[in-house]
C-alpha cells in the first residue's frame, strides 16, 4: 500500500505538469525537470481471465436436415459446414462441401444453434444438493455486487453434463442466487467440462450483475428484522447504492482521466461501476409487472439498463413496455402459484411477450428444466397458437439462441448459424419441439462433445466415477 | 386450430343420457398403442365399449373427433394437489403441519379445496384424478391420503384415507432423528404399538391381506365409524406405558398393520428399497406401494419378484441426493422392462400444482426409448404410466383409469397426440359429465391478450 501511495503522489504531480514526449524508462519522480506523464494505476477489470481453448474439431459438413439459422431462418435438406471452430457456410442442399470434410447426413433431423441458458445455478448449487454445496446466495446482507458467482461454481457438477446430453446447452449464465437485492456478478460458460471454471469462462463475454426485486430479499432480510423489510424498501436501498456507485465512478473516472490520489478501492462498487459504465449488465429477477416497470425508471434515473428481467411471470402485462424500453425477458413457459409473486402465471407469457415485439427468452433456473428448454418453448409456442398468435417454429428458436445471447452480450459470437460465428450447433433426432426428440449430437466450437450413438463421447463427471450409474445413459 | 368440438353434454350427470364419441384416435390406457378411427360409448357416467368397431347406440349423441385423439383423463400417480393455493402462503398450504402433535392419523380429505386454482388449471390440463398426499413433518409417518377428482364441484374426494404415506429414505432419517437406523426402530415400534392397540382392543389383526380388504372393506370410514374399531379409541383400552404415539396416531396405524390400508414408502436409494421390501417378512399382511424409487433399476428383479407397484418419477436423472446417485431416465423403462408394475408420480416435484406435466414426463420416456443404450416405453406404455398404472397402484384400477367397459368415464378429447408438448384438452369429462375448462389463468390471457388499456382500465375487462 505504501508503493501504491507513493505513486498515486507522484502520478498527481506528472498530471499537474502534463509534459508531453516522455518516456517510460525515466524515473518517476515528481522533479519539475522530466516528469513523465503515465496512466493512472488502476485495478484489472478481469482478474480471473478465461482458459477456455475450444477443443479440436474436423471440417464437418451436416447435410439434410431441417435448419433454423437461429434468427428466424429456415432452410430445408440444409447443408451447415463447421471449420476451424466455427461455422463457416449454412445454405440449401447446393451448399459446396469442402474436400475432406466429414460428412453426417441429417435426413429427417433437425439443426439449431447450440441452446443457450441464461439462467442457471449450475455448479453454484450443485448436484448433490447438499449443505456442503449450497453456495449460491451470499445471504448475510442485501448489497452484495462483491461477490462473483465464478467464485462458487463447482465444475464437477453433473448437471452440466444433463444440460449438456439432454438440453443440447452449449452456453450458460451462472447467476448469484436472488436472497439479495444485488446478488453479485454472474458469468457466462461454455458447457464445456472443465477442471476449473476459468477453463469454462466465455472468452470475452460481458459479466453480469444480478439483481433481484421483490419478495426474496424482503422476506430474508425482513425477517431479521433488517432492511429491506418492504418493497419500498428494496427500492430504497437500490436508490441508496446506486447513488454511492455513481459517487464512486464519478471518483475512480476522475482518477483514470487525471490522475492524483488513488480513490479507495471497494469490490462491490467495482461492479456497480462497470454497470453504470455499461461493460456490465444487469440481470434482474422480478416477477410482477408494478415493480419491473419501477425498476426500469430507476434504471433510468442511474443512467443504467436492464439487460433482461429474469422469471418475468407477469411480463404479458407489461410487454408494451418492455419493448420500449429494450428489455428482454427470461421466462419459464408454465411455471406459476409457487409463491405470491408468481401466481399470475400463464402458459402464453412467453408469445405474448414476442407478439408484443419484445425480446422473449426461454430460461429454466433448474438443473432439470434445462434439460428441456426447447421443450418448454414448444409448449408456450403452442398456446400462443391457441389464441392466434401464430410465430413459426424457425421463429421461436430465436427464444432460446439469439435472444439470450444478446441479452448476455455474445450475440455477435454465438446464437445462431451464422458464417464467422462460434460452431455452437446442435443436431437433433427429430424435430426438436417435439416430447419425443433429444439431442443426437452436439459441438461446442465446432468440437464433437455429445453423440447420443458413441459411449465414449458422453462427459462423467469426476463426482460419479465409481457410483452407480457412472457413465451410465442418464 | 383448437376449435372446440360442438359438445353440449348437461352439466349433472344424466342418467339416461349416452355419448359416442367416434371417429378419434383412441387409446385406452391400458397399454395398448392408440386405434384410428375409434369410437368411445359412455352412458351413466360408466364407459360402455371403447375401440375399433364399436357401434354407435340409436339415440346417442355423437361427437365427431375426426382429428382428435381420446383418452381416458390423466391420473396423478403421486400428487399434493388441492392441497395447496400458493406454496409459500403458509395460510394456504395444507401439505404439512410441523406443530401438529399428530402424525399417521392426520387425514387429508377434509383439507382438499376443490376450489383450488390448481385443479381448476390441471382440469384445463386434462388431468381427472389424483392420488393425494400429505407431507411428513415430526415424524415419518405424513398421515393418511386421498383419492380425488378434479371436477367442478365441491365433491373431489373420491377415497378418503385410501393410504397411509411413510418416508422411508434421506427424509425419513431426518423426521426420525437422524439415523436410518432409528427410523427403522421408529417404523417398528409404531407399528407395534398399532398391534398391541388393536389386540388389547379386541380387533382381530389381519393377515388375509388385500383379498379380506376388499371382501370387507372399511376404508371409506373414518377410524371412529369403523365397526369395532370405536374401541380403539375408546375410554378403556389399555395400553403399555412405553408408547410414543398418540392412540389416535397408533390406531390410524391398525388398518396399515393388517393389510386394509395401503402403506405407500417413499424410497430413493437400492438399499432402502429392499429394506422396505423386507418388511413383508416381518408385517406379512403389508400392502406396500413404492414411491420414487429413483434406484429401482439397479434392483428392478428383486422388486418384481415382489409384486409391490412402483410410483416412480419419471425424469429424475441427477444425483441431487445420495440417496439417487443412480438415477436415469431409463429407470421407470427398465423396471418396467424387468416386470415391475410401474406409474408415473411427482414426487416433490410441483406435485400440488403441476400435475398436468405428467404427460410430458410420459412424453419424454418415449423419446428415451428412442436413444442408444437407454430404455423408455412404448407409447402405449407412456400412457398407461399415467392413466390405468396409477390407478391399479392404489387398488383402484377398475374404478377408473382405462376406458374399460364399466370403468367411470373421464374421458379427454385432445387436439392431437396427448403426450406432445403442443397439445391441449379440448373436452374433459369427469364421471362423464362435461367440464369447464376456464381458470385464473385463461382469464388472466384474455385479459392481456393486448396489453395496453382501452376505453377503461383493464380491470374492466372481462
Amino acid at each position: 500500500m505504501a508503493s501504491n501511495s507513493r505513486k498515486s503522489l507522484a502520478a498527481l504531480a506528472l498530471a499537474a505538469l502534463a509534459i508531453a514526449g516522455c518516456t517510460r524508462d525515466k524515473p518517476q519522480t515528481a522533479s519539475a525537470e522530466a516528469p513523465p506523464r503515465t496512466p493512472p494505476k488502476t485495478y484489472s477489470h478481469d482478474p480471473y481471465p478465461s482458459t477456455y481453448r475450444a477443443y479440436p474439431g474436423v471440417l464437418t459438413a451436416i447435410t439434410g436436415g431441417t435448419v433454423y439459422d437461429g434468427e428466424g431462418g429456415r432452410i430445408e435438406r440444409g447443408t451447415v459446414i463447421l471449420a476451424d471452430g466455427k461455422v463457416q457456410a449454412v445454405g440449401g442442399p447446393d451448399t459446396p462441401i469442402p474436400d475432406g470434410a466429414t460428412r453426417i447426413d441429417a435426413s429427417g433431423k433437425w439443426v439449431t444453434p447450440g441452446v443457450i441458458d441464461i439462467h442457471s445455478h449450475l455448479g453454484d448449487y450443485p448436484s448433490p444438493g447438499v449443505e456442503a454445496h449450497s453456495d449460491g446466495n451470499e445471504a448475510t446482507g442485501p448489497v452484495h455486487p462483491d461477490v462473483w458467482a465464478e467464485h462458487s461454481v463447482w465444475p464437477q457438477d453433473p448437471g452440466f453434463t444433463r444440460a449438456l446430453a439432454n438440453g443440447g446447452v452449449t452456453t450458460l449464465e451462472i447467476l448469484p442466487g436472488s436472497a439479495n437485492l444485488f446478488g453479485g456478478r454472474s458469468v457466462v460458460l461454455k458447457n464445456v467440462p472443465a477442471r476449473t471454471v476459468q477453463q469454462m469462462k466465455f472468452p470475452g463475454a460481458p459479466y453480469g450483475l444480478k439483481m433481484a426485486c421483490g419478495e426474496n430479499p424482503k422476506r430474508v432480510y425482513g425477517s431479521r428484522n433488517q432492511s429491506p423489510a418492504t418493497r419500498m424498501g428494496n427500492i430504497a436501498v437500490d436508490r441508496a447504492t446506486w447513488a454511492r456507485a455513481a459517487e464512486y465512478k464519478r471518483r475512480w473516472d476522475k482518477y483514470e482521466r487525471d490522475g492524483g490520489d488513488m480513490p479507495s478501492r471497494d469490490i462491490g462498487l467495482d461492479t456497480l461501476r462497470g454497470v453504470l459504465a455499461g461493460e456490465i449488465l444487469v440481470q434482474n429477477h422480478c416477477y410482477r409487472a408494478d415493480e419491473m416497470a419501477i425498476v426500469m425508471d430507476m434504471a433510468k434515473e442511474f443512467g443504467y439498463h436492464v439487460a433482461a428481467f429474469h422469471h418475468a411471470v407477469e411480463a404479458y402485462k407489461i410487454a408494451d413496455l418492455l419493448k420500449a424500453n429494450g428489455v428482454c425477458a427470461a421466462m419459464w413457459a408454465d411455471w406459476w402459484g409457487f409463491k405470491m409473486e408468481a401466481y399470475d402465471g400463464v402458459t402464453e407469457n412467453i408469445p405474448l411477450v414476442h407478439n408484443a415485439g419484445a425480446c422473449a427468452i426461454v430460461h429454466s433456473d433448474d438443473p432439470n428444466g434445462i434439460q428441456r428448454l426447447y421443450q418448454e418453448a414448444a409448449k408456450a409456442l403452442a398456446a400462443g397458437r391457441r389464441i392466434g398468435i401464430n410465430i413459426p417454429d424457425e421463429v421461436a428458436w430465436e427464444w432460446l439462441s439469439y435472444n439470450p445471447a444478446k441479452a448476455l452480450g455474445i450475440a455477435e459470437r454465438t446464437g445462431s448459424l451464422k458464417p464467422g460465428k462460434m460452431a455452437d450447433v446442435v443436431m437433433w433426432n427429430g424435430n426438436p419441439f417435439s416430447v419425443y426428440t433429444r439431442p443426437e449430437r452436439v459441438w461446442i466450437d465446432g468440437a464433437l462433445l455429445y453423440d447420443s450413438n458413441d459411449p465414449s463421447r458422453r462427459p462423467v463427471t469426476d463426482f460419479e466415477l465409481g457410483q452407480p450409474g457412472e457413465g451410465d445413459v442418464k | 386450430m383448437g376449435i372446440a368440438l360442438a359438445l353440449a353434454l348437461s352439466a349433472a350427470p344424466a342418467a339416461a343420457q349416452t355419448v359416442a364419441i367416434t371417429a378419434g384416435t383412441v387409446a385406452l390406457g391400458d397399454g395398448s398403442e392408440p386405434i384410428p378411427g375409434g369410437t368411445v360409448v359412455i352412458r351413466d357416467g360408466r364407459i360402455v365399449a371403447a375401440g375399433r368397431g364399436v357401434a354407435v347406440p340409436a339415440g346417442a349423441q355423437v361427437v365427431d373427433a375426426t382429428g382428435k385423439w381420446v383418452t381416458p383423463g390423466i391420473v396423478a400417480g403421486f400428487s399434493r394437489i388441492g392441497l395447496v393455493e400458493v406454496d409459500a402462503v403458509d395460510a394456504t398450504n395444507d401439505v404439512e403441519a410441523g406443530n401438529s402433535p399428530f402424525s399417521a392419523a392426520i387425514d387429508v380429505a377434509p383439507a382438499v379445496n376443490p376450489r383450488a386454482s390448481a385443479i381448476a388449471i390441471n382440469r384445463a390440463g386434462g388431468v381427472t384424478r389424483a392420488i393425494v398426499a400429505p407431507a411428513t413433518a415430526r415424524s415419518i409417518f405424513a398421515g393418511q391420503g386421498a383419492v380425488i377428482d378434479l371436477g367442478a364441484d365441491m365433491n373431489a374426494v373420491m377415497r378418503a384415507r385410501a393410504f397411509q404415506f411413510v418416508e422411508f429414505g434421506e427424509q425419513g432419517t431426518r423426521e426420525a432423528g437422524g439415523s436410518r437406523a432409528a427410523m427403522h426402530v421408529l417404523f417398528r415400534n409404531a407399528l407395534r404399538e398399532a398391534r398391541d392397540l388393536s389386540r388389547y382392543s379386541g380387533i382381530p389383526s389381519g393377515g388375509g391381506g388385500a383379498r379380506q380388504a376388499r371382501a370387507n372393506d372399511q376404508r371409506d370410514l373414518p377410524l371412529e365409524e369403523v365397526p369395532g374399531a370405536n374401541s380403539l379409541l375408546g375410554p378403556n383400552v389399555n395400553r403399555p406405558d412405553d408408547v410414543l404415539l398418540t392412540r389416535f396416531d397408533a390406531a390410524a396405524l391398525v388398518p396399515v398393520l393388517q393389510g386394509r390400508q395401503l402403506l405407500l414408502v417413499h424410497v430413493e436409494r437400492a438399499a432402502d428399497i429392499l429394506q422396505a421390501l423386507s418388511l413383508k417378512k416381518e408385517f406379512p399382511a403389508l400392502r406396500l406401494v413404492l414411491v420414487g424409487v429413483a434406484e429401482g433399476w439397479t434392483v428392478a428383479k428383486e422388486i418384481a419378484a415382489s409384486g409391490v407397484p412402483v410410483i416412480a418419477s419419471a425424469l429424475t436423472d441427477l444425483p441431487n441426493t445420495f440417496e439417487q446417485l443412480a438415477s436415469t431416465q431409463s429407470n421407470i423403462g427398465r423396471m418396467r422392462a424387468a416386470g415391475v408394475k410401474v406409474a408415473i408420480g411427482m414426487i416433490d416435484d410441483e406435485e400440488a400444482r403441476q400435475v398436468r406435466l405428467s404427460r410430458q414426463y410420459a412424453g419424454n420416456l418415449v423419446a428415451v426409448a428412442r436413444l442408444p443404450g437407454a430404455t423408455g416405453l412404448t407409447w402405449g406404455q407412456a400412457l398407461e404410466a399415467i392413466t390405468s398404472a396409477p390407478a391399479e397402484a392404489i387398488g383402484m384400477g377398475e374404478q377408473f383409469g382405462s376406458l374399460k367397459p364399466g370403468r367411470r368415464a373421464d374421458v379427454v378429447v385432445w387436439d392431437g397426440d396427448p403426450l406432445e408438448n403442443a397439445t391441449a384438452a379440448e373436452i374433459v369429462l369427469i364421471d362423464g359429465v362435461q367440464q369447464p375448462l376456464s381458470n385464473r389463468q385463461t382469464k388472466l390471457r384474455d385479459r392481456y391478450r393486448t396489453p395496453g388499456e382501452g376505453q377503461l382500465p383493464k380491470a374492466y375487462q372481462r
